[in-house]
């Protein structure tokens, strides 16, 4: 297909991310996640609450607490394997390497210090650097996702809940890491605020060229914000393709009832039907394919097919370059 | 007739401390119409006043001024226990966190049996029959089963799903729904909204959608009311509204969803402290003209019940 082919062909991998699995304490919260980003690429990982998509990025920045432990794979970055870091490689390696936009990242900040003084704190963590260019820096910073740079005297009470996202994004750009994880950064904004804050994302990543690990529920904003997406259910990655695929052919019966799940604000008002059911309770994932409960296209007729997709589960296959698809009636094709 | 009718509802609330004789405008001067089997959508951005209007329809507040029509009264100025127990078996509300609406320590069935009590709505011996009819029609099957379960035995469409049944359970007129499905999973939500629209038809009951969504306001709702800082900026059917946008709040709105370029000045959507004449949204507007630094516009009728608040888009005297 050409728009694979046209698809940003970036060279190098930054982030390799092979087979993980992360439990709380008996919960499999992710089970086998391959994902991989490339230099300056956006990557979306879209996903209902509870699939395992804040797991991963918490575990790309190794800040898993008990009982979440990580039972194997692995995850390398530039080729380094994370887990042979030490604490101190890895203090270094968050915020200079990757930072984190948290979807209550606004509440992230310490109310009782002013908002220059914790750039001053996070920048003479990871480098010498005086207070006073610390906060020149943190000024810059401010204005470049449009704040004012006298901003760095306010205190946190004194800002909008969008002013905080921007001083926490301001705050992950500081080191220049190669990569920055938003976990649903803009959820808990207005829309015309959030808008604004992914349009000026967008300006710095064309400035500054880092990576983007996005994670959402939210796939409409996948599907115009990023290069590449992978669509997350009960801990697996079930579809991953260039966004423009996604939008155009989805495959996994799952990503066609997410987006079938986003009422549409223009053409024909047409009733939608969504996805019956719930997401699975992780205790006890179903069997086989984990969507065949609420899969429109797992009935007894077909006798065989319904075995497979109620005891075995699919793998992951590329049905085109680029197109990653886990279900049976796909390889069954 | 319409179910109920609110008419120049007014709250203001009084700022703290130094600043006791400033007002927070909260709802300043909205009125609308609710109809049986219609949806209305009220939308805006947090601070809006949107769920304000809420509270007041729900006698949870009293309002500053204005009228709330409803069964041939004004049921803002109820004021004798019983005909306001009355009114709220009449109003019902669902609220948007499924988790903090339910007693985790009792049943489903109690949460049913519970309003059918205290509202007398049918014999003793019926309750048993009713709990489970309501939860058929919120599509919880089979009702035996879930009647027995505690809230943290459910998803959160499904406690969404008790929270709507137990408001049907006293056959309201009106229902009130703020942001019921904002915190249910993507996959879920168009169930919930599938419902309401089933039971408007069925039940001819007359909805008020609360919501910031503007999408799922189209999705459902047959009139729209946008709220900015308080007042209602336009009003009317919802593929006008949507479709042929006057106010430029409205417009600002839809460019944000539809994912073009946003440009203009910052601001924000909430109430204002004892604001001065002229136009709210004057200070982030791309069409403000002097009048709109000066006097308050007006909601003016374009056409077709479209109305909206603006000097330039909906003059009063074209």
């Amino acid at each position: 297909m050409t728009t694979v082919l046209e698809a940003p062909v970036t060279t190098k991998t930054l982030l390799e991310v092979r087979g993980l699995v992360v439990e709380y304490g008996r919960v499999r919260a992710v089970d086998g996640v391959d994902l991989d980003i490339r230099e300056g690429e956006i990557v979306g990982l879209a996903g209902e609450s509870g699939c395992g998509k804040s797991t991963v990025a918490n575990t790309i920045m190794q800040i898993l607490r008990p009982p979440a432990h990580v039972v194997s794979g692995s995850i390398t970055f530039k080729g380094d394997d994370l887990a042979r870091h030490s604490t101190e490689e890895l203090r270094r390696f968050r915020w200079q390497n990757v930072s984190m936009v948290f979807q209550s990242a606004m509440n992230a900040l310490n109310p009782v210090m002013r908002v220059g003084d914790q750039f001053v704190d996070m920048m003479q963590a990871h480098e010498r650097i005086s207070r006073r260019h610390s906060l020149e820096r943190a000024g810059a910073l401010l204005e470049r996702v449009g704040l004012d740079k006298r901003q760095v005297r306010s205190y946190p009470h004194e800002l909008s809940g969008g002013m905080r996202q921007r001083v926490i994004i301001a705050m992950a750009l500081a080191l220049s890491p190669e990569l920055i994880i938003l976990d649903e950064p803009t959820t808990a904004l207005d829309v015309v605020v959030q808008r604004e804050i992914l349009q000026e994302f967008e300006a710095l990543k064309h400035d500054f060229g880092f990576a983007v690990l996005f994670i959402t529920h939210d796939l409409s904003l996948l599907l115009e914000f990023a290069d590449r997406i992978a669509i997350m259910y009960a801990g697996e990655i079930v579809e991953t393709a260039p966004a423009p695929v996604l939008a155009k052919s989805p495959l996994h019966p799952y990503t066609q009832g997410l987006l079938d799940s986003f009422p549409p604000l223009t053409g024909p008002r047409e009733r939608l039907t969504g996805i019956p059911g719930a997401p699975p309770d992780l205790r006890e994932p179903p069997s086989g394919c984990r969507f065949h409960p609420r899969c429109p296209h797992c009935r007894p007729d077909d006798a065989a097919l319904y075995l497979r997709q109620t005891t075995e589960r699919p793998r992951l296959r590329e049905i085109e370059p680029g197109h990653w698809v886990a279900c049976h009636l796909v390889e069954g094709a | 007739m319409s179910a109920l009718e609110v008419r120049d509802l007014t709250k203001t609330f009084p700022m703290g401390g130094a600043l006791r004789r400033a007002r927070v405008h909260a709802v300043d001067d909205v009125s609308f119409a609710l109809e049986p089997g219609k949806v209305t959508a009220l939308v805006g951005e947090s601070g809006s006043g949107k769920s304000t209007v809420a509270r007041l329809l729900t006698r949870l507040y009293d309002p500053t001024s204005g009228t709330v029509l409803f069964d041939g009264g004004d049921a803002a100025r109820l004021r004798r226990r019983r005909d306001i127990l009355h009114y709220r078996s009449e109003v019902q509300m669902i609220f948007q966190d499924p988790f903090g609406s339910l007693n985790p320590v009792k049943t489903v069935r109690h949460h049913l049996e519970r309003p059918l009590r205290i509202h007398r709505v049918v014999p003793h011996a019926m309750i048993e029959r009713r709990v489970h009819e309501l939860l058929e029609t919120v599509g919880l099957v089979p009702p035996a089963e879930i009647a027995a379960k505690y809230p943290h035995e459910l998803s959160g469409g499904q406690r969404q799903r008790v929270a709507i049944a137990r408001a049907l359970a006293v056959e309201p007129k009106v229902v009130l729904a703020d942001e019921p499905t904002s915190m249910l999973d993507v996959s879920i939500r168009i169930g919930i909204l599938n419902l309401m629209l089933k039971l408007k038809d069925e039940r001819e009951i007359a909805f008020l959608y609360i919501t910031h969504d503007l999408a799922s306001a189209r999705y459902i709702a047959d009139d729209i009311l946008v709220m900015y800082a308080g007042q209602v900026v336009e009003q009317g059917p919802v593929e006008r509204v949507l479709g042929e946008p006057l106010h430029p709040y409205t417009r600002l709105l839809l460019t944000a969803v539809h994912g073009e370029r946003v440009e203009g000045r910052r601001g924000t959507s909430s109430a204002a402290v004892d604001p001065p004449d002229g136009c709210r949204f004057v200070d982030r507007c791309p069409l403000a003209v002097t009048a709109c630094h000066r006097t308050t516009p007006q909601l003016v009728e374009t056409g077709e019940a479209h109305s909206a608040r603006c000097h330039v888009t909906a003059p009063a005297n074209p």
